[in-house]
């Protein structure tokens, strides 16, 4: 690692080794730093994947149903229950997850994985379960107020109101033109928060026992274990603009205008 | 002013519930400081004292029950109620005072050194607080509260610089500027006189959002026990305890997470009405 060296010499060290994705070995059970993100990967990944698409799957409708019927007590309470949400750590909705659904209803674990991984994939996802509730609640609950607020905006659009006054019925108009409108922002936002909860899985694989990168981070900021800190830190800097590039790709195909202004540039 | 909002007001039912906005916002966050406040001189126990059976549920006596070492817990959440309050606006304070410049210096500065800034806003706004709040922690030799305070602050504050960049370079735009240009204010008397009044109320709406999301970020911090040492009674590391004891005494880990929920909220419902006072073009939303 050469931490006896002057400080730009290590800079430098470090960067060429980074050009030949040699993370080093760790300071403490001197594994190399990259063979231990792959392990680790291979919890966070999921975890976070799957939360991901859970909270699409229960945000996208709700936060449409609360543009849509803003007027109804439904969609108030919608709105009101995802200001509750964001107001939520995401640790404490995992207490309170262990509380009732392992301690009282003896449902699931309250913690830990597998010690063979996916090697028993049952057990693995039974694991993974209350973790990735807890994921996708606290972050429904945002996603919900932005595709609330993309709808709202195509409510109130003309090309709407056109669509209504030319004999589309509202539904129809809805998806027809809606939809493709509506998502472009929230497509930019999917990025965002995709990328906040790999970061973010930090907290939840510390509340289940979960051996994945997050875990590996806290333990080595808590050994000052710098050369894993260093490899987390940049393998998760490169998913995070992995992920933007692929926000951004997402939004060219849904909407040709983006696609066009790019290409006219200069 | 008045004009305009009289011409654009609302409905009295959705001007009923921006008040009722405010007015919750307000009630939570009045009652968290005035709970902080009193706890400088008086709790109900000891907080350090062992002041009944150990891990008992709520009681008249313990409203919250009791930790594993028997200290009332009910006073562990008041304690913690001042350490949130005063993390929350240090943190918000120290964003301010680093954000507002640089944002400010940014949108004077010349081409390069504009970019700089807001490349470097960009790439830190990438992370998440927290994030940035541990790596901050990780390169600190001792965890205290000030060190959380100011990882945070650090941490916040590239949020509130983006932010300020993109409102102060709107403002500069604008005739009142050019003309003050031409009358010859220093760049110094513009910034003062012109620029922060101007932004001034889109940026308390973002630190009171920001302070929620710093209470949340410290809670995290010393639930992962990062944060302020033991001592130290933040709602975080009471949650981390409870979660130890989880199957012999659940209730310990509710009454701290209300707590903090209530004051989050609190903030957040502040800022709307916040919002809601200092736009009044905002219609239908919240």
């Amino acid at each position: 690692m050469g931490s006896d060296l002057p400080l730009a010499q290590q800079f430098v060290h470090f960067i060429s080794s980074l050009a030949r994705f040699d993370l080093g070995t760790s300071f403490v059970s001197r594994v190399p730093v990259l063979d231990e993100i792959m392990a680790r990967l291979a919890v966070t990944l999921p975890l976070t994947v799957l939360s991901f698409l859970l909270a699409i799957v229960v945000a996208v409708p709700l936060g449409i149903i609360a543009a849509v019927r803003a007027d109804r007590w439904y969609g108030a309470a919608i709105s009101v229950i995802s200001q509750l949400g964001i107001a939520i750590p995401v640790f404490w909705v995992g207490i309170l997850l262990v509380t009732v659904f392992a301690v009282n209803l003896r449902l699931f674990p309250s913690g830990g994985f597998p010690p063979q991984g996916w090697g028993a994939p049952l057990a693995a996802l039974r694991n993974l379960f209350l973790p990735i509730i807890t994921i996708a609640i606290v972050m429904s609950a945002s996603l919900l107020r932005y595709v609330r607020s993309a709808t709202q905006d195509v409510l109130g659009s003309d090309y709407l109101r056109t669509a209504r006054a030319m004999g589309s019925g509202f539904g129809e108009a809805l998806v027809r033109h809606g939809v493709r409108n509506g998502a472009v922002p929230v497509v930019s936002i999917l990025g965002i928060e995709l990328a906040t909860t790999l970061l973010g899985a930090v907290v939840v694989e510390r509340v289940f026992a979960l051996p994945g990168l997050g875990s590996m981070l806290l333990l080595a900021i808590e050994q000052r274990d710098y050369p894993n800190i260093q490899g987390v830190l940049f393998i998760s800097t490169l998913l995070v603009l992995l992920i933007g590039f692929l926000a951004d790709l997402a939004q060219r195909l849904i909407d040709p205008r983006l696609r066009e202004r790019s290409g006219n540039r200069p | 002013m008045t004009d305009l909002v009289e011409l654009k007001a609302p409905s009295s039912a959705r001007r009923t519930a921006r008040s009722l906005t405010l007015a919750v916002g307000l009630i939570l966050v009045g009652l968290h400081l005035l709970v902080g406040i009193l706890t400088l001189f008086w709790t109900p126990y000891d907080p350090t004292a062992m002041t009944g059976g150990r891990l008992a549920p709520p009681s008249w006596e313990h409203w919250a029950g009791t930790d594993r070492l028997g200290r009332d817990l009910f006073t562990q959440i008041m304690i913690g109620s001042r350490i949130a309050l005063t993390v929350g606006a240090g943190a918000v304070a120290i964003a301010a005072l680093i954000g507002v410049t640089l944002g400010v210096l940014a949108a004077f500065a010349t081409r390069t050194l504009d970019d700089m800034l807001a490349a470097t806003f960009d790439i830190l706004i990438a992370f998440p607080t927290l994030l940035l709040a541990m790596l901050v922690v990780a390169a600190t030799e001792t965890a205290s509260l000030f060190s959380a305070i100011l990882a945070l602050g650090i941490a916040i504050s590239a949020i509130v610089g983006r932010l300020t960049r993109i409102l102060a370079k709107r403002v500069l735009a604008m005739d009142y500027i050019t003309a003050a240009r031409t009358a010859g204010s220093s760049w110094l008397s513009i910034v003062f006189r012109h620029v922060l009044p101007n932004i001034w109320p889109t940026l308390s709406v973002n630190f009171a959002l920001q302070f929620g999301i710093a209470i949340i970020a410290e809670a995290s911090l010393s639930y992962l026990g990062l944060g302020a040492p033991p001592p130290n009674a933040s709602w975080g590391r009471l949650l981390q305890e409870a979660q130890g004891t989880v199957y012999t005494a659940p209730f310990g880990a509710v009454a701290p997470g209300i707590a903090l929920v209530s004051l989050v909220i609190g903030m957040n419902l502040l800022a709307d009405g916040l919002r809601d006072i200092g736009d009044p073009t905002r219609r239908g939303r919240r």
